[in-house]
């Protein structure tokens, strides 16, 4: 054991200063100077302010705008540091609903939200992932279909054909990466920054 | 199921098996000692240093030393871990002001990252600085799983020699794996995934004013070269609570796709290496077909689990699978793939919450572990776990024919079959045994989020999880208790050391023993035939010791669920 010591010392403070120091340091040169937007978090900037970053998603409520999925991220309480309350795309607490499959909470919560959807454009089918909270919390996209499904609203609160909104989800759909990978989507920021660029009344 | 997806499965399958072979030689030189491309500018740092350290690089060890230096080396670890945790706030590379770590969280965080668990009862953005995350788990992450790789090298050593006294050089073995193997692809990788949006900045936390007029603080950080290696090295904690789910650790579809590829890879090449060390590729392939028939019949259940959707929610009127828990931009299949694959190996990162995975689908990442994560498995943890399943293949398959078992040469007898079976026993022990302790104390029965045998599950994927090295979880478990820490811990360093102690006997035992020489008897280690026993060994073995647990979790869940049963928590 004591002659392994100094081996042992010199690989451990030599090794921890390359991969935990040079490693990331150099990491964060090469990234910021080859891909200083990336690096630094994908930012969206209007009128000089930063508003986002274009892979986080963002809590919408007004009818206005676009709405993307259910977050169960939470916050510390501002009142009892001990507890949490909900707080959708808390940016700064990533996290998913953990309910399981048989979980009576999850039911309840996917039933109110389904009655909500059904009620604003009724005889349309919901689709999944309108109910569905996201793994992270955080998630920035829709399905082509879950934007299409709110295109009534969102014209009817904007006083715009529905053509007009539906034209614009249109283009923002993304399809599958070399068409294999992944699912179609659109982005909520994207789709909702598109909306008040294009329609603004 | 889609067409789609299933072509994402085969793309899957067909980049490792492609990457199996170059990477296999490429280590093969790397463990060798050989030179390789990278030697003329990696040689003068690695000499260096073994000057610096006072090491022969031609100096072997037994598997005693080996194995004490492996000991020492991680106890260093150990200790500067806790210590960079406990000071994290008088250190400096803190910008969001981080208050020290706890004492039980400390220590359950050195023991997850020492042992290449990775458990995640730290909540990442929310508890560490920026120097917690590089000095200390991107550099425990290089260091756990350069380890793992030394240890299978020196027991798959154990196999290729014949008469021999060591088994190699713990330093040497962990001084190329990280310069030669881990470093180089790590850089590249990381660059890949700057360019497909994972930030990597020492810059704060970004106040950002959202569309309607409110504050979102987005929490951002040196992410893509902690993502890369902790994908690479089969370690899998996250930089974020939400792990790979969150979109700065994993922002696209091909991000999500290479990650994937990532975790199998260097396992896969393993088997390579090993065929390649004996002196017998095809010794290598029969073990990788074990592992893939095992891994595909895990595919294919997660994936038409999930695609079918929970019974209570289509109940509802849902149709289009489960999506709770799951991100868009992956959608079912490559959720499915992806919980399948980071158990299989002991990666443990996920881009979808498991806790919220169809009861079947959840129950193959916990059948994964419970196999001791021997499909492809952790970064040569998979090799040396597979290697002790095969040690009892062979004994079973010699007991009924009457003949001493013999693999690869060297005749199998009772030490070796001893030493397996500790390895293999010791993970039901804390899996099984800490699941049964925390369903009958109260600290025990306080942590799951969900009731019924979903609360189970949790419970039993958690101490699953620790004891089989992986680090994933049903996140819905408070595990950031005492109770919980500190159990955990001890199933986690239990897990991992007393596999690797008995693997390394069985090297140095074997390493001793004469090559015979195969004759009309000997049962062929590299058909259908052999494969088809070791499969079958692996599955009766898991399925004798763990299927009563399961039982309990998620197939009444399974059951109850198809007849519309839920659970509330605290009614």
């Amino acid at each position: 054991m004591l002659a392994s010591l100094r081996p042992a010392l010199a690989l451990f403070v030599v090794l921890t200063a390359i991969t935990g120091l040079a490693y990331p340091l150099a990491m964060t040169g090469l990234a910021t100077a080859i891909f200083p937007a990336k690096a630094a978090g994908s930012l969206i900037r209007r009128d000089g302010t930063i508003i986002g970053s274009s892979l986080i998603g963002q809590s919408f409520t007004s009818p206005r705008y676009f709405h993307g999925r259910p977050s169960a991220t939470v916050a510390t309480d501002p009142a009892d540091a001990a507890k949490t309350v909900p707080s959708p795309y808390n940016a700064s607490n990533s996290a998913g609903s953990n309910l399981g499959p048989t979980s009576a909470a999850l039911a309840e919560r996917v039933k109110g939200d389904l009655d909500a959807l059904r009620a604003e454009n009724p005889g349309a089918t919901v689709p999944v992932d309108l109910v569905t909270a996201s793994g992270s919390g955080l998630d920035p996209d829709l399905s082509p279909e879950a934007a299409l499904f709110q295109v009534a609203r969102v014209a009817r609160a904007r006083g715009v054909s529905e053509d007009r909104v539906r034209d614009l989800v249109a283009a923002q759909v993304e399809g599958r990466t070399f068409g294999v990978l992944g699912e179609p989507r659109v982005n909520v920021l994207a789709l909702n920054l598109a909306l008040d660029a294009r329609l603004r009344q | 199921m889609t067409i789609n997806g299933w072509i994402q499965v085969a793309l899957f399958c067909a980049i490792v098996l492609a990457l199996v072979r170059p990477l296999g030689g490429y280590m093969t030189r790397v463990f060798q000692g050989e030179r390789t491309l990278l030697s003329p500018v990696l040689r003068p740092v690695e000499t260096g240093l073994y000057r610096l350290a006072g090491i022969d690089a031609r100096g072997e060890q037994s598997w005693l030393s080996y194995g004490l230096a492996m000991l020492t080396f991680h106890a260093l670890g150990f200790a500067m871990l806790y210590g960079l945790l406990r000071l994290q706030d008088v250190l400096p590379l803190n910008p969001a002001g981080q208050g020290a770590v706890a004492p039980d969280l400390a220590f359950n965080t050195a023991a997850s990252f020492v042992t290449n668990t990775n458990w995640q009862n730290y909540g990442g953005e929310s508890t560490l600085s920026y120097l917690s995350q590089m000095l200390g788990l991107t550099h425990q992450n290089f260091l756990s799983a350069a380890t793992g790789i030394a240890l299978a090298v020196a027991l798959v050593r154990g196999f290729a020699r014949a008469s021999a006294r060591t088994v190699g050089s713990f330093w040497v073995d962990l001084t190329r794996c990280t310069l030669y193997v881990l470093l180089p692809i790590c850089v590249i990788y990381s660059l890949f995934l700057v360019s497909q949006g994972i930030p990597q900045t020492l810059g704060a936390s970004i106040e950002a004013t959202t569309l309607e007029g409110a504050t979102q603080t987005i929490a951002i950080g040196p992410v893509a070269s902690q993502v890369a290696i902790k994908m690479l090295g089969t370690n899998g904690g996250g930089f974020f609570n939400a792990n790979a789910a969150h979109p700065f650790e994993n922002p696209t579809a091909l991000s999500n796709f290479i990650q994937i590829v990532s975790i199998f890879v260097l396992g896969a090449a393993m088997t390579n290496v090993f065929g390649r060390m004996v002196g017998d590729e095809r010794q290598g392939w029969a073990i990788l077909g074990a592992m893939g028939v095992l891994f595909l019949a895990g595919v294919l259940v997660t994936y038409a689990s999930e695609a079918a959707g929970s019974s209570v929610l289509n109940g509802l009127g849902l149709a289009g699978g489960n999506m709770e828990g799951k991100e868009l931009r992956f959608g079912i299949v490559a959720s499915a793939l992806f919980a399948v694959v980071t158990t299989a190996a002991s990666c443990g990162a996920v881009n979808a919450m498991h806790d919220s995975f169809t009861a079947l689908g959840g129950l193959i990442p916990m059948i994964n572990m419970q196999l001791g994560e021997i499909i492809v498995g952790g970064v040569g943890a998979g090799l040396y776990g597979m290697l002790v399943f095969v040690i009892v293949a062979i004994f079973v398959a010699g007991l009924m024919v009457g003949r001493t078992p013999e693999y690869l040469g060297k005749k199998i007898e009772a030490r070796e079959v001893k030493m397996a079976m500790l390895a293999i026993l010791c993970l039901p022990l804390m899996m099984l045994g800490f699941t049964g302790l925390a369903t009958v104390v109260a600290a025990g029965l306080a942590g799951p989020a969900n009731a019924g045998p979903h609360g189970f599950s949790e419970i039993l994927y958690a101490f699953t999880s620790a004891a089989a090295n992986n680090g994933s979880a049903f996140g819905g478990l408070s595990g950031n208790t005492p109770f919980y820490n500190t159990t955990l811990a001890i199933g986690m360093l239990v897990g991992r050391f007393f596999v690797i102690i008995p693997a390394l006997a069985i090297a140095g035992a074997l390493a001793a023993k004469k090559t015979v020489p195969a004759s009309a008897g000997t049962l062929p280690t590299h058909g259908g035939l052999f494969i088809g026993m070791l499969v079958g060994v692996i599955l009766i073995v898991g399925g004798l010791t763990f299927f009563p647990s399961l039982a309990l979790g998620p197939i009444v869940e399974h059951l109850a669920g198809t007849a519309g049963l839920t659970f509330a928590t605290g009614g």
